[in-house]
């Protein structure tokens, strides 16, 4: 199992890391490595299991459509590292 | 009693001596705080202490005794694994991108405790998110095993452990996705508890591997560990995953004995890589419940060896998507050194995780890919589906399994840092039970180089009370704390 660079970054792109030079190459030897070990999960014959994706007896569960109190909007912007106006404050998505 | 017997209380101990106004909730508070400062410069169990919010609701507590309006847990000191919201109080996760942050409401356990009247301490130290079996993955420097401080005390939850086996704190919540209840009780020798999945609300958890998250007591005695559970557990509207099961008073049955009861011995957690010593000492304590009257038996479980590498997809999948709300906008850290949001989001996220963190989350981004979700994601779910059914066969046999925790003690600071793989290896009997969504119970059952062994008991969903009495019966015969 290995993996190269540009499939490394690929990956960090995906998952909105900044990877360092230094730390795709470490990435690369440490997922080839856990990936090598999962590998084994190909021993198993699964051609007819279907997945389990909870364990739970329960089917969908619906909750009852009251409204009830929240909290508050200053609350919620409480621990936002940057707010304006009752809204989280953010650099610039689109180009003007 | 000086202030170091009263900080080694038992909680049902303590309680007896607070009904009977033996002892205030303030002078328990104040000898737990004591052995806080004795001991937690060594052991740093703590990332947060709340010493004067403590004695405020000591002194609270106590007026709750006088007036007779109190339950089994009034008045007494706990606390929670940082990851667990109370409301006012810094959380953190083990993790530099939640610094800062408070949260505005209790997670539905800490609740639950509140009303209960218990007196809540502060913050547990854990591994990063709870990725690690360590607690040596935390931003803020690793806990130490009280029982031999050159060791670590597991985890992810080993700041809760520790602070139960050093006296400072009758009791702690930790949480457990792959073993991070049991492993750091094991190592640690208290009593560690993964309930079925569904039976504590996750609310107000932070999230790790959704399918596989519980909350769970650590505690010195299994009595004590049966009457938080039955404080925390119960359908929560909240959680669409709590289970709407009644909640049995969880003590009712402790002392009623174990003749009869079908044990169950897989002979996969005895097999390859298992430290003899751990097996030997595990293998005597079935000798003891076999001799209090348990009927023991040899079970087989096929796809043990395969839940580690199931689970080890699984987990950092559902991580690699819950961790994504970590992103520099809503809470803690935001680097906003670069041109625009995405390398805001990037940076942020490559400042605040540890590097354990980061792994799990490249894992699974990868299990998740276009092109690999079959070969991983999919093809873990269904080997889980085999090795639920591993457990749902061996219960037709058996009212419940015993086996090691870990496969070793606890090991070295420092041993398995630099090698994922191997601190993986830690998990390989913990794992399948959470694949399982089963209860299991971890008793302190002997030592190994003065070092404790752990037994876990496990049973089929909503069995935690079989479980209790197993672990009560065989505590008892082994004479007093």
């Amino acid at each position: 199992m290995s993996l190269t660079r540009d499939e490394v970054e690929h990956v960090a792109l995906l998952a909105r890391l900044a990877l360092s030079p230094d730390e795709v190459e470490r990435m690369r030897t440490e997922l080839a490595s856990i990936l090598a070990q999962v590998a084994i999960l190909n021993e198993v014959d699964t051609s007819h299991i279907s997945p389990s994706a909870s364990v739970l007896p329960l089917d969908t569960v619906m909750g009852d459509d009251d409204p009830r109190p929240s909290l508050t909007v200053d609350q919620v912007l409480s621990n936002a590292p940057a707010a304006e106006d009752g809204q989280f404050r953010v650099p610039a998505i689109l180009e003007e | 009693m000086n202030a170091t017997d009263v900080a080694h209380l038992t909680a049902h101990a303590a309680a007896d001596l607070l009904r009977r106004r033996e002892l205030s909730s303030l002078e328990l508070t104040n000898a737990v705080l004591e052995q806080i400062e004795r001991r937690d410069g060594e052991v740093h169990a703590y990332v947060h202490l709340a010493a004067d919010l403590a004695r405020e609701q000591a002194r609270e507590a106590d007026r709750r005794l006088a007036e007779g309006d109190a339950g089994p847990l009034c008045g007494i000191p706990y606390g929670l694994k940082d990851s667990i919201s109370a409301a006012g109080l810094p959380l953190t996760c083990g993790s530099k991108i939640l610094r800062g942050y408070v949260p505005p409401y209790d997670a539905t356990a800490t609740a639950r405790l509140k009303d209960a009247g218990a007196v809540l301490l502060g913050m547990l130290n854990m591994d990063e998110f709870g990725m690690g079996s360590s607690t040596e993955f935390s931003s803020y420097g690793p806990t130490r095993n009280p029982r031999d401080v050159s060791r670590v005390p597991g985890g992810s939850s080993g700041g809760s452990a520790a602070a139960v086996a050093a006296d400072e704190a009758i009791f702690a919540l930790g949480e457990d996705t792959g073993g991070s209840v049991r492993t750091p009780a094991a190592f640690c020798g208290v009593v560690g508890l993964k309930p079925s999945y569904g039976r504590i609300s996750r609310y107000g958890l932070v999230a790790y591997g959704s399918s596989l998250d519980q909350i769970g007591p650590l505690t010195k005695d299994v009595r004590d560990a049966a009457l938080v559970l039955g404080a925390i557990a119960g359908h929560d509207p909240s959680d669409s995953t709590s289970l709407p099961w009644p909640v049995p008073d969880y003590t009712a049955h402790l002392e009623d004995g174990i003749k009869g009861v079908r044990l169950g011995v897989p002979t996969e957690y005895f097999g390859e890589g298992i430290d003899p010593a751990v097996a030997s000492t595990v293998r005597a304590a079935i000798d003891r419940l076999a001799a209090l009257g348990a009927e023991v038996g040899e079970v087989s479980m096929p796809h043990t060896r395969y839940a580690l590498a199931a689970y080890y997809v699984i987990a950092p999948a559902e991580a690699s998507a819950n961790l994504a709300r970590y992103d520099g906008v809503k809470y803690g850290i935001s680097d906003r050194s670069g041109p625009d949001i995405w390398e805001m989001f990037a940076r942020t996220r490559e400042a605040g995780f540890g590097a354990e963190v980061k792994r799990r989350i490249m894992i699974g981004t990868y299990a998740l890919s276009s092109g690999y979700y079959d070969a991983y994601y999919l093809k873990a779910q269904q080997v889980r589906t085999l090795v639920k059914q591993d457990f749902d066969r061996a219960f037709e046999r058996f009212d419940a399994l015993v086996g090691p925790t870990c496969p070793t003690v606890a090991f070295p600071i420092g041993d398995k840092t630099d090698d994922p793989v191997s601190m993986y290896l830690t998990d390989v009997l913990t794992v399948p039970i959470n694949c399982a969504g089963v209860p299991a119970l971890v008793v302190p059952c002997g030592e190994s180089d003065g070092l404790p062994v752990g037994m876990q008991l496990i049973g089929p969903a909503g069995g935690e009370e079989a479980l209790l009495r197993l672990g009560y019966a065989f505590e008892q015969s082994g004479g007093k704390r």
